[in-house]
């Protein structure tokens, strides 16, 4: 049971300027799930290139074996073909097309060109019956969730009859149920004789399922461990080359007078009218202090950010803002910022950053003014600006002309928030601010958010990850089907009471329901 | 986090061969343009250099230039406007009809055009702004209907000529206030008497105007260049600064002895160089232009950053409808007359011409200078071609393999960094 399927020996991968991979090794075992972790662009996500040919042979160093050959990998196309599958961390279907059609792209079911519709919606259905989907192979992707997508994209690798399924960070975007069931799959594809390599930054994740684990850290593999050696302490140590003592850094709160208070925030969903998403919502945020959402996926807490931020989400939207006891307008964005309000957005490529402009130009956008006098641009006064929040924020890039989409993640949402740093507001939502990115990016984040608390802004966390809540903020409010359930002081809260407060608001939401109907 | 070195400030300066790289690339459509100018001025025997030439060649091409101005900002924000050689073409017949049949003063006339255009412009961006429609339809919409209304106001004729101050738009030079100066005196005749085009008059003003405008150009890359380095931040190595600047300073010279030789500047390159440098500052320099390419790269985020994204579409289609009616107005002033058929096609020649400059069809990225330098490129080629014989034919071809050949080339580039 135990020979090696895979071994790749010194691979050395250079970019213009850059070393991202430098004679790693790896070596995974027939039929394990094997775990590669590592910080971002520590080169992971490079090495699983090398791996399914996206890099060609010639263009790295260093050898790979599978099944006891060597291989010259020249694309997709020939690691598909001995059975090695990667599963990119952006999903890559067509929503517009049908879940069988999906599966089969690139491989359709069709003799001489001509599709066969009957064999496509057989096979499709046989396997999202393995993956556990009951879909009709016929449902538009568009139409089902992202949990279910990567299901979709699981049955489209097993079409091709994979050996060795890569999956980069599958559940970077599930919620946590969804997340489970798929963490079960892989383990049932295990079971049946599977092997599977996972990159992942949730080390929980990595502790249920993983037989090995392989950190890789600055283009280095740091080294291989077994399960009975994985502990999480050693795998943070060694993903970020020290021990961090504690994951979350500490603070001293100096709270004062509520900055920013929400009355009755009701909202409407933008496509179909008749659904509230969010109900009568009240809270508050009070000078110097953390104050968390927590929630599942689907819960509204983007929704409710969006919707408070300039209306940039939802319809027929009533209810008040309080901005330093005041009432303030933030009907559109502009007035919003005007009035001290900033908002991080969870998807920073689709929402926060302009990939293709560089550091400097995505750092000041939200506040032009800033650094211009009647509509003229100081270039230097901009570009002292940049290099501040680059120092401030340790973005690390090699100069403040990096163009932001070759940044790596946490490096990304630093640039995010040094714009809204730089906006200078009272009151920052911040959505999502740690995901995707790695333990250390996390730790500089977080000194980030207590540093602002410090200076005495309001800070509004929403998280999807209960331990950074516990950890960070000074009051958590629970958020269920658009209604706040719960207001838990730090102190007093725990993941369990959180949770609790969810399944509660659920089983009253459920009763309203039922009072209603 | 392991702390990592201090940011870039006062970094290693940029090596020579790095600074050769990054401004070959910048350079390159210059060289380009170079390229093929000497390659017409061999292929033509000399007749592309020559004043009157080089004069015709800016008049031939400033309608192109200065709608390629307000395209580039339309192609940098994520949108393309199929209209602007039919709104030309009608503005040109609207201006005829009140200049020649009503008989309006060409300034109101002409201030009456810009403001029309504006409205056009207005109504397009409406729909493409507020109403969301993608402007490919929303233009191509507008090309058919102004096509149509320039055929129904002309009714089947052709409306000139116009009165002589507005024919001073295309076919006047700039005063020589300071009066001419005769380098080469003209070779007599037998009789005493000059043989025409013997000898070099230079238009005087032509010439000072050229040389302040090298210093001008000297000081403020001068200024901006101590700027830098007096923040501590990292310049191009001094050699290849000045090289750069003097070989530019050169180009300039040379152009304006050109233009001196003949009659002096044309009115219209004025209005065009006016134009050009205020659309460089606008989109380097400007808080407005800065906003167009962060819209152009991700309008979402845009959106979010506190951008009004819709209104400021909506102005970049007012500034882009403004720019067509004064094409309109050179054009139809060039020709003297406002004919049906006026303004068709040229959307395309503006459009090929913005991409030529390095523009992204996908937003976010071109520059006014690559869009001036790829509307003379096509330009020249124009002109070349013509000199030299080449059937019409031919030269279509000839200009849509350059087309696709030069963002072929932009690809690559982008690909291999």
């Amino acid at each position: 049971m135990n020979d090696i399927i895979l071994e790749m020996r010194d691979i050395t991968k250079t970019f213009p300027g850059v070393k991202a991979l430098e004679n790693v090794n790896l070596k995974v075992r027939r039929g394990d799930i094997h775990a590669i972790c590592g910080e971002n662009g520590a080169g992971k996500s490079t090495l699983m290139k090398v791996l399914s040919g996206v890099y060609p042979y010639g263009s790295y160093e260093g050898e790979t074996h599978y099944e006891g050959k060597e291989c010259r990998f020249n694309g997709i196309h020939d690691s598909e073909k001995v059975g090695i599958v990667i599963i990119h961390q952006e999903l890559a279907l067509v929503p517009l097309l049908s879940i069988g059609e999906n599966i089969f792209l690139g491989n359709e079911q069709a003799t001489n060109g001509v599709i066969n519709w009957n064999t496509v919606r057989r096979r499709s259905s046989e396997l999202l019956r393995k993956v556990g989907l009951r879909e009709d192979p016929d449902t538009l992707v568009t139409n089902i969730g992202t949990g279910k997508q990567q299901l979709v994209e699981i049955a489209k690798a097993l079409s091709k009859e994979v050996k060795l399924l890569i999956l980069d960070e599958p559940t970077a975007s599930l919620s946590e149920k969804d997340s489970d069931a798929l963490l079960d799959l892989l383990l049932e594809f295990k079971a049946q004789g599977m092997t599977s390599i996972m990159i992942s930054h949730k080390l929980n994740e990595i502790q249920r399922i993983a037989d090995q684990i392989t950190v890789i850290r600055d283009g280095q593999s740091i080294e291989t461990m077994d399960k009975a050696d994985i502990t999480e302490d050693r795998i943070v140590t060694s993903m970020v080359g020290r021990s961090i003592e504690n994951r979350y850094p500490s603070r001293t709160p100096k709270i004062g007078e509520t900055i920013f208070e929400v009355k009755n925030w009701s909202v409407y969903h933008p496509l179909h009218p008749e659904r509230q998403v969010i109900k009568n919502i009240n809270l508050n945020v009070r000078k110097g202090e953390v104050v968390g959402i927590a929630g599942l996926m689907g819960a509204g807490r983007t929704e409710f950010a969006m919707s408070v931020f300039g209306k940039t989400y939802g319809t027929n939207i009533s209810g008040e803002v309080f901005l330093h006891g005041k009432r303030a307008d933030t009907s559109t964005v502009g007035k919003a910022v005007a009035g001290g309000l900033a908002y991080a957005t969870e998807d920073r490529k689709v929402y926060g950053l302009n990939l293709i402009d560089h550091i400097k130009h995505n750092v000041t956008i939200a506040n032009l003014p800033g650094v211009s006098r009647s509509g003229v641009i100081d270039d230097m006064a901009e570009l002292k600006v940049a290099n501040e929040y680059r120092k401030k924020t340790n973005i690390r890039s090699s100069s403040v002309y990096q163009i932001a989409g070759n940044l790596s993640g946490g490096n990304q949402q630093k640039v995010v928030l040094s714009k809204w740093l730089f906006a200078n507001p009272d009151m920052l939502i911040l959505d999502e601010p740690t995901r995707g990115i790695d333990v250390g990016a996390k730790y500089e984040i977080y000194t980030i958010i207590n540093k602002l608390a410090d200076e005495g802004k309001g800070i509004l966390v929403i998280s999807s990850e209960m331990p950074e809540l516990l950890g960070i903020c000074d009051r958590i409010y629970v958020l269920n089907e658009g209604r706040i359930v719960g207001e838990l002081a730090s102190h007093e809260a725990s993941q369990e009471k959180i949770m609790r407060a969810i399944v509660r608001g659920t089983a009253r939401e459920e009763q309203l329901e039922r009072a209603a109907s | 986090m392991s702390t990592e070195a201090t940011p870039g400030v006062s970094a290693a300066r940029a090596s020579m061969q790095q600074a050769m790289k990054e401004n070959l690339r910048e350079y390159g459509l210059v060289l380009a343009l170079v390229a093929i100018m000497v390659f017409f001025q061999v292929m033509t025997n000399g007749i592309l250099f020559l004043p009157v030439n080089l004069t015709n060649i800016v008049l031939q091409n400033s309608y192109i230039i200065v709608m390629a101005l307000g395209m580039l900002l339309v192609i940098v924000a994520g949108h393309i406007d199929l209209s602007v050689g039919a709104v030309a073409g009608f503005i040109g017949a609207v201006a005829a009809i009140l200049m020649v049949d009503y008989g309006m003063n060409p300034l109101l006339a002409g201030f009456l055009c810009i403001a029309a255009g504006a409205v056009i412009g207005g109504i397009q961006g409406y729909f493409i702004a507020f109403m969301k429609i993608p402007s490919f339809i929303v233009t191509l919409a507008g090309m058919l209907v102004f096509k149509g209304l320039l055929l129904n106001v002309l009714s089947g004729r052709s409306v000139g000529p116009f009165p002589p101050l507005f024919q001073l738009l295309s076919a006047g030079f700039i005063p020589d206030v300071i009066g001419p100066l005769r380098l080469v005196a003209p070779t007599l005749n037998a009789a005493g008497a000059p043989i025409p085009n013997t000898g070099i008059v230079l238009h005087s003003t032509t010439m000072v105007i050229g040389i302040l405008i090298v210093l001008a150009m000297l000081y403020f890359a001068l200024k901006s260049r101590r700027d830098r380095e007096s923040h501590g931040y990292d310049a191009e190595p001094f050699a290849f600064f000045v090289i750069k600047n003097l070989v530019m300073a050169g180009i300039l010279l040379f152009l304006m002895y050109k233009f001196a030789s003949f009659k002096g500047l044309p009115n219209v390159l004025v209005v065009m160089g006016i134009l050009i440098a205020l659309f460089v500052f606008i989109t380097k320099r400007m808080t407005f232009g800065r906003r167009i390419y962060a819209m152009g790269g991700n309008v979402k985020a845009a959106a979010l950053s506190g951008i009004h994204t819709e209104r400021l579409t909506f102005y970049i289609f007012v500034i882009m409808g403004m720019l067509a009616a004064l094409a309109g107005l050179i054009y139809s002033a060039r020709l003297n007359m406002a004919t049906p058929k006026a303004g068709a096609g040229l959307e395309l020649d503006v459009i090929a011409a913005v991409f030529v400059g390095g523009a992204s069809a996908l937003g976010g990225v071109g520059q006014v200078t690559g869009a001036v330098i790829g509307a003379f490129i096509m330009g020249i080629m124009n002109n070349g071609m013509g000199v030299m014989g080449i059937n019409i034919d031919w030269q279509q071809v000839i200009k849509g393999m350059v087309l696709l050949g030069a963002v072929v080339f932009d690809v690559y580039n982008k690909n291999k960094a």
